[in-house]
């Protein structure tokens, strides 16, 4: 919201610097989010009186003497081509700022400091400058878009900073506002708001007019859609004579960068920037029926809107129509067939409440956002329709841009707001909320200020609500008001006094969640944190068939783009990405981590909430192999108490030799593997990488709880074997058999693989340590009878030798 | 036999005389006194000696016994000590070169800032609570006091899977679960993702939040200042202030925005807090009585507090991170710098 400091000086008698009023704004809620200087980049340019001037031959150029007052008089040589003797123009002394002007003399390409120069060898101490070099245009200044010298009335006082003069020394404050004041999404709105914070008295804008009587053809008009239009004001205004805005009108447009269209049009938008209400000026002639229709449009009805663009409708949109047609899309965009021309004579104004939804949903969905649009939507009060309506006449008429009659149509429905609210709020309440002593009488001088109608009696203070304050609800919303007044600088810090005791801290899930990351920690892995959505392209990148589970994803509706359009339901794709990150910035070796959700959906498209799983995934590239990954796997399993057992198996993405299920008491909890070596290929990955993927869920489900267990009584025993067996004999067959074999082994541990000359042909040779733990007598003795039991076993079993 | 003595005394002398390791040490000991070695040979000889000479022969033969282990092993001793200090130098190692460590891993800086949070509030009683990321219209606006025409609500903001389910865009949706649930005195916090329709420089469409919430009998915004001084001092360092300020939530009623004292100038005014010496941190309030009402909690007999702050933002500030990016793409050279933070 840009508030030029010089309109707000038409409300209110300012008399503190631009900053200490952007330090008040800010105290009472409202940040300017820039103070811009209008002259800013202008300076050392005073009024100076051309008192000789000779043109130099064979040049566009003139020899000028300039009187500058108590600054002196200085030779300057000018080439704009109204230079004369006489005249008054703004003069840049040695030292001046001023902007550079491109060829055109108009596009602004940064600021020039003025030096002693020469043109064409004629010494100028000085430059006469145009509109355009001191940062003006004809809206800001009048005559300020000559391409020329800009000329200033002979009473400006020679040597004085034109500053003041051209209005350069005013300041805009572009105000950002919170969503519960749409009142203050205006001129007026924020005149309260300084007012209140400086304690003065806000003086109205004057709407005040002289309707003229008569008797004129009737206007009628019909709100068919009340719910979306709870309120329309129209005003008939005849004999309009269009032409041109005076200064002033189009001075205070520009400074809130509106460009200046012709009177009629330009008082409905200094109304809209003074009171945050958007109007509408309709050519009578082309109102069919001499009527308006406000409801929805029928499917599939056209509108061409001012900006020449046609736009099919649906029930949706509200429109304003006449007897047949829809002539405007209410509070966005009037239509061409409607719009004010200079011949219009017979006007209808409209001031009218949208509902915000609506006009934001046709906005939207036709693509047209205008400055009316953006009011509706952040929403506007039937107090600022019904004063800005009166206030667009008494600009007609003060204009003498036409004759404003008393025919004032004002359709109120079930749901208009035309009185004031009551409410009666306790001051204990209030204080109970703020935890501090905010005396009765103070609470009401700020509510007071703030236009509030107040009555204090006792605890009990009794409030009629400003109109425009529709934010205004309960008694926080009170304590709100007097707490931004009165100061947060109040609030001092206390400890809950009154609180009860509860007792904090993480559950167990948690608890076991951040365990596990500490063990991963404590590997070597880091943690990593990828976007929950990926695209469907990261699936394909991991050659997942078009029937597999993970296809079933769930879709964004309005993605970002198509990269960050689906839900993911692996966390594989993500990690492959980041390895591949890294291998392309040089990271040759790492080892990450991520527990993050997936997302399955029960029904696709889903209308019910989807499962949220969390799932660890695991990433290891460069020096490491399956078996660190393995290794790392093995101590999720310890940090949950759980030992898992491995299965070869097959994913699309992995080699599928080199690739392994998890099983935790017979429970598919997950998959380790080698990337393929066609994935890779394809995403040119010059070393090898290892992905896991775990159900976190599954695996905490099945932890057991530690226990102690009591140490033996007697000593443990350890025999080592080296075996020797078929090729393709897998450790955990022999570790399985080892168990079953004897059961006091309680555990089973390879220390050496062979595979050699030494041995036969699809041979190998395995060794392991295997413990003995005794029960409730010695097992010295035995251990050559468990041995030989187990190497039977192994041998019928596996067709094992001892080697 | 005397001069088979002194044969043997004289062979032994020669015998070491050049001995260099107590190896070739051992092997001469075995030719003297091992089984077979020529003193245990006369000793076996003893049964051709007469027995009236044994006595004193044996004398002899032990007396030479002794005299040689003696010898040996004074030689023995002396060898070793030799032969150790020759190991100890080519032993010797470059006790300077780089130690081998099982190196640690590093936890994400979300994890450490989360960690760091949830232990600070949980011992002021609070309890860690995380809904779901995928959300209802109700759970996320609605509930939330956040009409259907918010423009909070719009399509530019939320990311929608279906007309009701959206991706939580605050994690302020978790009040609600717990506030339905559980009846007060309730201290929670509320951890995890969200996500909003922003990609840019200071954006991120996915990022994280810590939300906290307490609902009690005579809750102030006192409290809330004061929870938040606490907070801030032991984020950001004992002498760190808050400063509240106006601002707007649906759900809270006053809203504030709070700051914090820069860290870096001592509010000075620095390039970190662009000048203005104070921080944005995080958004709070006092719970909006519609939505104590919602989850069946009587506003007139409890009020309470709510405050809401980027888990990244904080990252960033306390750790200098300069570019939000960073924190999602995994790169091991980040991921390391944080080796050692808890």
């Amino acid at each position: 919201m840009k508030a030029p400091l010089s309109w707000l000086k038409d409300y209110v008698d300012i008399d503190v610097s631009a900053e200490t009023l952007q330090e008040k704004l800010f105290s009472c809620g409202f940040e300017v989010e820039e103070l811009i200087e209008l002259g800013k980049d202008i300076s050392g340019v005073v009024v100076g009186e051309v008192v000789e001037c000779e043109s130099v031959e064979g040049t566009h150029l003139s020899k000028c003497k300039v009187d500058c007052g108590d600054k002196g008089v200085f030779r300057i040589c000018c080439g704009a081509d109204n230079v004369k003797k006489g005249i008054k123009a703004p003069c840049a002394l040695v030292g001046a700022t001023v902007y550079a002007t491109a060829k055109d003399h108009v596009t602004i390409e940064g600021v020039m400091t003025i030096k002693k120069g020469k043109l064409r060898g004629i010494e100028s101490e000085g430059m006469l400058c145009s509109g355009a070099e001191l940062g003006l245009n004809d809206d800001l200044y009048s005559g300020a878009g000559y391409c020329g010298l800009l000329l200033l009335p002979a009473e400006y006082k020679n040597g004085a900073d034109v500053k003041p003069y051209l209005g350069l020394d005013d300041y805009i404050f572009d105000i950002s506002i919170t969503a519960n004041r749409p009142d203050c999404q205006s001129i007026v709105g924020i005149a309260r708001e300084v007012a209140a914070v400086l304690n003065k008295k806000m003086r109205e804008p004057d709407c005040s007019y002289n309707p003229v009587k008569g008797k004129y053809a009737q206007i009628k008009i019909t709100d068919d859609a009340p719910d979306i239009c709870p309120r329309y004001i129209g005003h008939y205004v005849k004999d309009v004579k269009c032409g041109t805005s005076p200064e002033w009108l189009r001075k205070r447009l520009a400074l809130c960068g509106l460009r200046s269209i012709s009177n009629v049009v330009d008082i409905t938008n200094f109304v809209m920037l003074e009171y945050g209400q958007p109007m509408h000026a309709f050519d009578l002639r082309t109102l069919e029926g001499r009527e308006v229709v406000v409801r929805r449009a029928a499917m599939g009805e056209k509108i061409v809107t001012l900006d020449e663009n046609e736009f099919e409708l649906t029930p949706e949109n509200l429109v304003i129509c006449d007897g047949k047609k829809p002539v405007a899309l209410a509070g966005v965009m009037g239509g061409l067939n409607s719009e004010i021309k200079d011949d219009t004579q017979e006007v209808l104004f409209e001031a009218a409440k949208f509902a915000r939804d609506s006009v934001r949903k046709t906005a939207r969905a036709l693509g047209q956002h205008t400055d009316s649009s953006a009011l509706f939507e952040k929403g506007v009060n039937e107090y600022s329709a019904e004063r800005a309506m009166a206030r667009a006449l008494h600009l007609i008429e003060k204009l003498g841009c036409g004759v404003v009659t008393d025919m004032h149509i004002d359709v109120t429905t079930a749901y208009s707001r035309t009185n004031e609210k009551k409410m009666t709020v306790s001051v204990d309440k209030i204080n109970a909320l703020l935890g501090i002593e905010v005396p009765a009488k103070r609470m009401a001088e700020i509510l007071g200020n703030l236009n509030f109608g107040t009555a204090l009696k006792g605890d009990n203070l009794t409030l009629t609500v400003p109109r425009y304050r529709e934010d205004v609800d309960g008694y926080p919303d009170i304590a709100e008001e007097i707490i931004r007044f009165y100061g947060y600088d109040n609030i001092e810090g206390t400890f809950l006094p009154s609180a009860s005791i509860t007792n904090g801290g993480f559950t167990d899930e948690q608890k076991a969640e951040l365990k596990l990351k500490d063990t991963l920690v404590s590997k070597g892995l880091y943690e990593i944190s990828t976007y929950s959505f990926y695209s469907a392209k990261d699936l394909d990148m991991l050659h997942f068939a078009d029937d597999a589970t993970e296809r079933r994803a769930i879709r964004i509706l309005n993605p970002i783009s198509e990269d960050l359009s689906i839900m993911r339901t692996t966390l594989a794709p993500s990690m492959v990405n980041v390895i591949v990150r890294n291998l392309r910035r040089g990271n040759a070796s790492g080892k990450l981590f991520e527990i993050s959700k997936i997302f399955l959906a029960k029904t696709l498209p889903i209308n019910d909430f989807p499962e949220e799983k969390m799932r660890i995934a695991l990433g290891i590239w460069g020096k490491y192999d399956f078996f660190d990954l393995k290794g790392i796997v093995e101590c999720v399993g310890s940090a949950f108490n759980l030992k898992f057992e491995y299965e070869p198996c097959e994913k699309p993405f992995l080699h599928p030799g080199i690739t392994a299920k998890v099983l935790c008491d017979g429970v598919e909890v997950g998959y380790l593997g080698m990337l393929s070596p066609s994935v890779a290929e394809e995403l040119a990955l010059e070393r090898f990488a290892y992905v896991a993927e775990l159900d976190y869920e599954a695996i905490a489900s099945l932890a057991k709880p530690f226990r102690y267990s009591p140490l033996p009584k007697f000593a443990e025993v350890q025999r080592d074997l080296a075996l020797t067996c078929n090729a393709d004999t897998t450790c955990a067959q022999i570790e399985k058999e080892i168990y079953a074999a004897c059961k006091y082994v309680s555990d089973v541990k390879l220390f050496d693989v062979y595979l050699g000359a030494q041995i036969g042909k699809n041979k190998k040779s395995m060794a392991f340590k295997i413990t003995f733990t005794p029960k409730d007598e010695p097992i010295e003795n035995k251990i050559d009878g468990f041995v030989k039991k187990i190497l039977s076993n192994l041998k019928f079993k596996l067709d094992i030798e001892l080697r | 036999m005397q001069d088979k003595i002194k044969e043997i005394e004289k062979s032994i002398d020669d015998a070491i005389k050049d001995v260099q390791s107590s190896k070739s040490l051992q092997e001469i000991k075995m030719r003297f006194l091992g089984k077979t070695g020529e003193i245990s040979s006369l000793m076996k000889n003893m049964r051709d000696v007469p027995p009236e000479q044994r006595p004193s022969m044996g004398k002899i033969l032990n007396a030479l016994r002794e005299w040689t282990e003696e010898k040996f092993s004074a030689l023995e001793k002396r060898l070793k000590s030799f032969e150790l200090e020759k190991k100890y130098r080519d032993e010797k190692i470059d006790v300077t070169l780089p130690g081998r460590i099982a190196e640690d891993g590093a936890l994400h800086p979300n994890t450490l800032v989360r960690n760091e949070l949830i232990s600070i509030f949980s011992g002021m009683g609070f309890e860690v609570f995380e809904g779901p990321e995928i959300e209802n219209d109700y759970y996320n606006f609605t509930a939330l006091n956040t009409p259907a025409d918010h423009p909070a609500r719009d399509m530019q903001d939320t990311f929608y899977l279906s007309n009701d389910l959206l991706l939580r865009t605050q994690t302020s949706a978790g009040q609600i679960r717990v506030m339905e649930n559980k009846k007060p005195p309730i201290k929670i916090l509320s951890p995890g993702k969200v996500y909003r329709s922003d990609d840019d420089a200071t954006h991120s469409p996915m990022f994280s939040q810590m939300e906290g919430l307490v609902v009690d009998r005579g809750i102030t915004l006192c409290d809330l200042k004061g929870m938040l001084d606490e907070f801030a001092r032991k984020i950001f360092g004992a002498g760190v202030k808050t400063r509240l300020r106006p601002s707007y939530f649906p759900f809270t009623e006053p809203s504030v925005e709070v700051d914090v004292s820069c860290f870096e100038c001592g509010g000075k005014g620095c390039r970190l807090c662009k000048g203005t010496g104070w921080i944005e941190v995080l958004g709070a309030g006092m719970v909006n009585r519609h939505v104590l009402e919602g989850c069946d909690i009587d506003p007139d007999e409890y009020t309470g507090f709510a405050f809401g702050m980027g888990i990244e933002r904080i990252a960033m500030l306390k750790y200098g991170i300069n570019n939000m990016k960073l924190l999602f793409e995994g790169d091991t050279r980040f991921s390391k710098q944080f080796k050692g933070e808890k």
